[in-house]
């Protein structure tokens, strides 16, 4: 790889360094999201005004904005995942493409039924096959093609390449979702929270958003962390590292 | 309208969206704990497995979970 990657992040393409370097940041992920979490969670329920148009139904945002981020911010993630997988063919790198999907999966899936939930009494209607409702849909089943495709295959690394170059193919979904509220006329509202610009939110508002927004991302550190653990000691079950892992004396086996 | 639990008239919609994030991620969190715990035990199964075919004659040991 270029020359200008720290040795450290070579170091950690090694699966015991990134298994042991997982182990010991894995708790404290989590640990700080989950505070993280319930701080951002009370500002938003209980902190945070009503809406002087959606009483209290929009505090649904606290949960479905960052869940709806996380769908794609997982989805980039496991993009550059599997491009380094698929061109330094980097082993670290397939896993942490492969066990991306699931949590991207799951976060598309709260954010499509805490959609719903928001819809039906907002806009009277559990669904709608609007631009932005069906290409999250369609993120959805992307990221169920990509864990289906992995499993077909009977050798573990030919499954993640070839789902690899899946993901790289559905990554034009993402700019689609991102940007399908301008692009079309949609049912579902335009961004509020905005990079360039200012955001079209109160500042009450704003912070539990923002805090829920850090809390998901560690939250995915933790989950992709212990996954790439669990799957290292299957893919890696003969190696040395392994046994010495068990207590068994370490030599590889044939 | 000050903040409470009933949530205005949307009680039902807000905590159905707080339930169903928790319940998902819960099971995200569990689910790679056991499967590596799983996939611990049985590589070991198989590595024990293996120690008695290289030694034959010695009495198998852990094969229940084969």
């Amino acid at each position: 790889m270029a020359n200008w990657v720290p040795l450290w992040l070579h170091r950690l393409g090694s699966p015991p360094v990134f298994y042991r370097f997982a182990g010991a940041v894995q708790p404290w992920a989590l640990g700080l999201a989950l505070a993280l979490g319930m701080v951002a969670l009370y500002g938003g329920l209980f902190v945070a005004p009503a809406d002087y148009q959606q009483g209290d139904a929009y505090r649904i945002i606290f949960i479905h904005v960052p869940s709806a981020w996380m769908s794609l911010f997982v989805y980039a993630a496991m993009s550059v995942a599997a491009f380094m997988a698929l061109v330094w063919r980097i082993k670290i790198a397939e896993v942490v493409a492969m066990e991306s999907a699931p949590i991207g999966a799951a976060f598309t899936f709260i954010t499509l039924v805490t959609g719903s939930l928001w819809g039906k009494p907002m806009w009277g209607t559990w669904w709608t096959w609007d631009a932005r409702l069906t290409s999250e849909l369609v993120l959805l089943f992307i990221y169920l093609g990509v864990i289906g495709l992995h499993h077909s295959f009977e050798d573990r690394r030919q499954g993640a390449r070839a789902a690899s170059f899946l993901v790289l193919v559905g990554a034009v979904n993402v700019p689609i979702v991102h940007f399908s509220v301008n692009w079309w006329n949609t049912l579902h509202q335009g961004s509020t929270v905005r990079l360039l610009g200012p955001s079209h939110i109160e500042a009450s508002m704003l912070w539990p958003l923002l805090t829920m927004m850090a809390a998901t991302k560690l939250y995915y550190i933790a989950s992709l962390f212990a996954r790439v653990r669990a799957e290292l000691v299957a893919a890696e079950g003969g190696k040395a590292w392994v046994r010495e892992l068990l207590g068994l004396p370490g030599r590889g086996t044939p | 309208m000050s903040p409470s639990l009933s949530m205005g008239a949307y009680g039902f919609y807000v905590w159905s969206a707080v339930a169903v994030f928790f319940i998902v991620l819960l099971i995200d969190t569990l689910a790679p704990l056991a499967r590596r715990r799983r996939n611990l035990r049985a590589l070991r199964a198989r590595i024990a497995r293996q120690e008695n075919r290289r030694r034959p004659g010695t009495p198998p040991q852990n094969e229940s979970d084969a």
